[in-house]
């Protein structure tokens, strides 16, 4: 174990991710459909031991610089793109010439090199409007997606990065 | 059970079904593999949302107090569903599908132009 991570380990030895133990304490109220005392004390008891059994996976913390940010992401951009893509996918799925669509891959060259930001920008880009991401270069470089109608490769690569990258970097600032 | 909630309930569960047979139409007519993702990972997504959404109301208005588990579901759903998406395109690429030109098949085919 590197000397940094050695003392970033035994600095928050108890509360590894403070955020995860909170996601992980709702999620357990959310899962028993209660709010008790005993199960907020059993959700709080799993929160801390989950994070500090699985600490290895995560040796960093995500970054959070706008949560307001990220809350306006998810609940305006990303909800209404998801029902927007669901419709536009199922309009192309009923064409009556089904040959008309334009499929191909695009490559989109990455801003940053955080794995948390590729990850989530990746499942993001997976859910919208005709687009499935299907690999990341081994540099991390460029994330591989597939479109289902493109008609044109600048375009396509110009929205994704201004309506989901440039937020994300934000919100994770990196 | 009052009957706006009644109309609710049965509006998203029209939806969500609606969503979940385009999706299942769609992966049966797209003519290669890559396309066919598409079917499964979106319309199949909002369609058990629709049904989750229901499911959700329904139960809330019957007795039992709010219910929270549909919106798990729709959580785990959404981040399960890109990430599967994504390995099985991982897997496909690794194994040259990409390189092949689509297959004609009769009537629904991709010209080659």
């Amino acid at each position: 174990m590197p000397e940094y991570r050695k003392s970033l380990f035994l600095k928050n030895r108890w509360l590894p991710h403070p955020l995860m133990t909170l996601v992980l304490v709702i999620i357990w109220l959310f899962l028993v459909n209660t709010i008790t005392f005993g199960h907020l004390l059993l959700g709080t008891l799993l929160g801390i031991a989950i994070p500090w059994f699985t600490n290895r996976f995560w040796p960093e913390r995500p970054k959070i610089a706008k949560p307001f940010l990220l809350f306006r992401f998810f609940f305006i951009t990303f909800v209404t793109d998801v029902i927007v893509a669901n419709i536009t996918v199922v309009r192309l799925f009923l064409l009556p010439d089904i040959s008309r669509l334009r499929p191909r891959f695009i490559e989109i060259p990455l801003d940053t090199q955080d794995p948390m930001v590729i990850t989530i920008l990746a499942s993001v880009i997976s859910l919208t409007p005709g687009t499935v991401s299907s690999e990341v270069s081994e540099d991390r470089q460029t994330l591989i997606v597939h479109g289902l109608d493109v008609a044109d490769e600048k375009t396509a690569v110009q929205t994704i990065k201004t309506r989901y990258e440039a937020p994300l970097k934000e919100i994770f600032s990196c | 059970m009052i009957f706006v909630i009644e109309l609710l309930v049965s509006f998203f569960l029209v939806v969500g079904a609606f969503f979940a047979l385009a999706g299942s139409i769609g992966t049966y007519r797209l003519p290669d593999f890559f396309s066919r993702l598409h079917g499964p990972t979106k319309s199949t997504t909002l369609g058990v949302g629709g049904m989750a959404i229901a499911s959700a109301i329904y139960f809330s208005f019957h007795g039992e107090g709010v219910s929270f588990h549909e919106v798990l579901i729709t959580l785990f759903l959404f981040i399960t569903a890109p990430v599967s998406a994504h390995f099985l395109a991982k897997a496909a690429r690794h194994q040259g599908l990409h390189k092949d030109k689509p297959r004609m098949e009769k009537n629904q085919g991709f010209s080659d132009k």
